[in-house]
């Protein structure tokens, strides 16, 4: 096991810079979500630390050995790729044996850690199949499990549950972390899927455009985001745009809105307020705040109930905010409906312009 | 109703005249070297003595084991040196890659005639000459793209990240190839080498160009013997030829197929 340090990575294809100074700390046993939309660079960071692909510039250490000239086959890492890549012409307990196997490990050895590494997957009685008399979640395992059982010192995973349906998703979620639990080994994990990022992570690296964005613990990054992309992309939020006061922003129509949270901005510079769309209360009556300082009014303009809650749209000066109220069985309002939002400034985070 | 059943009749009838086409004379052929007369005059009296003394032709069975030694030859060496060649364009990127690839279609369609002579002159001019070595890198030539592009189109059907997978668990270039691409590769591997050794058996213009009186193919003997006058032991030896031709064929494309299914 060791921890990964990636310390200024740049990579270009062409005229494309696919990754620009990006540096972030692994730490040993963590288990690290690299997030991004598509492009973002987040899987061409994850191939410099694999060995596919070598960067223009920059230092990678694995267990504090420089590697960043290294190829994958002298890593010592475990890969999990999108979909799976299992060998057609092996068995499940081949597959898993291949790394063991190309090392040149005694047969009874073998033979032990595979069975080991399948019951960890909980799959010891599938030795025997074919890979494609599987399903896709015992697929995955066997990727997992084949990609443990040489006992690699970083474990990474490309975007190993987009191929599964949400419902085998969320088990193997569940699954992988139990596994990484169990054997402790340093985990890095690409994804687009934010509620993955969130769930399974210790620490999530948000990247667009080649850059990190912002790395942090989930509860950090989703409570304390340092930027509109990373508010937005991780989790929903409503944006307002106005000038710096100090601890808040001026809207443009004069509205002044209190930030709890954030770097305090010098007054009059552009900047915005990040509000989470679960921590806004919504009332009928114009005059209730509940004892909030920030208040807007608004008109409903859309309802969509999700059982355990339901999602308003409200219309404000020509900006349309979110809102999530819990269902208490109780505040149903209709569309059309004037309402009063209010929030703390604690539910605020004052975010500088980009 | 009754017009589909008159168009499946149609259909049907249309195969058949098809096939009458393609195999009418095949089997006439075949039939007339079990026929006890020599001018394929009736009635049909069946007999294996033109099989019999067409063992007695030590000639013909000389071109035949020339024949066979240089297939055989010519597909290992067009197998190994196309299968490489095919694991490299697919691997590699490098300038005048798409240019290379180009240039392996012109010598299929090229007229073997003109390879032939072609080959004859250049062979004379390096100081190679003709003789049974001349064929046979002859042969080589003409076999190795259709090995290239069988092997090709199997390898497009391959995941390149298996053998990232494979690197990723720590196997080096070699045991990536040999245990994870050429098992994949395998039936197009097979299928190249059955069509190398197909073009090879089955040449007549090329090798009719690059033998020698002494050192001759099969294909070559046959038309020799023809000239001299023509005798029903080469309907036998074509029987013979068409059986063998066509059960490496059904090997192709049994092979084929399943490289189209994975």
């Amino acid at each position: 096991m060791a921890g990964v340090q990636v310390s200024n990575v740049s990579r270009s294809f062409g005229a494309h810079k696919a990754l620009d100074d990006v540096s972030i700390d692994f730490a040993d046993g963590g288990f690290y979500a690299l997030l991004g939309p598509s492009g973002s660079g987040k899987t061409t960071l994850l191939r410099q630390i694999a060995g596919f692909d070598f960067p223009d510039s920059g230092r990678i250490a694995i267990g504090g050995e420089s590697v960043e000239r290294v190829p994958v086959e002298k890593r010592r890492i475990g890969m999990v790729f999108q979909n799976y890549a299992l060998f057609p012409n092996m068995s499940v307990a081949d597959n898993v044996a291949f790394g063991l196997s190309v090392r040149g490990e005694a047969k009874a050895t073998i033979a032990t850690e595979v069975q080991r590494a399948l019951d960890l997957v909980q799959l010891g009685k599938l030795g025997e199949r074919r890979p494609h008399q599987l399903s896709g979640g015992q697929r995955q395992r066997v990727a997992l499990a084949r990609a443990i059982v040489t006992k690699p010192r970083v474990l990474l995973l490309d975007e190993p549950l987009g191929a599964l349906d949400k419902a085998l998703r969320v088990d193997m979620q569940i699954e992988l972390k139990r596994i990484q639990r169990e054997i402790g080994i340093t985990t890095i994990f690409v994804t687009h899927d934010q509620e993955e990022a969130l769930t399974m992570s210790d620490r999530i690296g948000i990247l667009r455009d080649g850059r990190l964005v912002q790395e942090g613990p989930p509860e950090e990054i989703y409570d304390r985001p340092k930027s509109e992309f990373a508010a937005t992309f991780l989790g929903d939020a409503n944006i307002f745009r106005g000038d710096a006061t100090g601890n808040g922003i001026k809207l443009p129509d004069g509205t002044t809105i209190a930030a709890g949270i954030g770097d305090r901005l010098a007054a009059g510079v552009k900047a915005s307020c990040a509000v989470r769309p679960e921590r806004i209360r919504i009332a009928t009556d114009a005059g209730t705040s509940n004892g909030n300082a920030n208040t807007l009014k608004g008109q409903v303009s859309k309802r969509i109930f999700a059982g355990n809650n339901s999602t308003y749209f409200v219309e404000r000066a020509g900006q349309t905010l979110k809102v999530i109220v819990q269902n208490t069985g109780n505040d149903r309002l209709a569309e059309g409906q004037d309402v009063m939002l209010s929030w703390s400034p604690e539910s605020t985070v004052l975010i500088a312009a980009s | 109703m009754m017009t589909t059943r008159i168009l499946q009749g149609l259909g049907r009838f249309y195969i058949f005249l098809l096939l009458a086409f393609l195999y009418l004379p095949i089997i006439i052929m075949a039939l007339m070297s079990f026929n006890v007369s020599p001018f394929y005059q009736l009635p049909f009296e069946w007999t294996t003595e033109w099989y019999a003394s067409l063992w007695q032709n030590d000639q013909l069975i000389a071109a035949t084991w020339n024949s066979l030694e240089i297939a055989v030859i010519t597909t290992l060496i067009s197998v190994v040196l196309g299968t490489a060649a095919s694991l490299a364009l697919y691997r590699y990127d490098f300038r005048g890659k798409k240019f290379l690839q180009a240039l392996l279609f012109p010598p299929i369609a090229i007229p073997w005639l003109i390879t032939g002579t072609a080959m004859l002159i250049f062979f004379f001019g390096v100081g190679i000459g003709r003789g049974l070595f001349a064929i046979l890198l002859g042969h080589v030539a003409l076999a190795l793209p259709y090995v290239i592009v069988v092997v090709s189109a199997r390898l497009q059907t391959f995941a390149p990240e298996l053998e990232e997978a494979a690197r990723s668990l720590g196997a080096n270039q070699w045991q990536v190839t040999r245990r994870v691409t050429l098992p994949w590769i395998m039936p197009g591997v097979i299928a190249g080498g059955l069509f190398a050794f197909a073009v090879s058996f089955d040449q007549f213009v090329v090798s009719y160009f690059l033998a020698t009186p002494g050192q001759t193919t099969l294909p070559v003997e046959i038309y020799a013997a023809i000239r001299k006058g023509f005798t029903p032991e080469i309907n036998a030896v074509s029987t013979i030829i068409i059986v063998v031709s066509m059960a490496l064929m059904l090997l192709t494309a049994r092979f084929f197929k399943f490289g189209g299914e994975k």
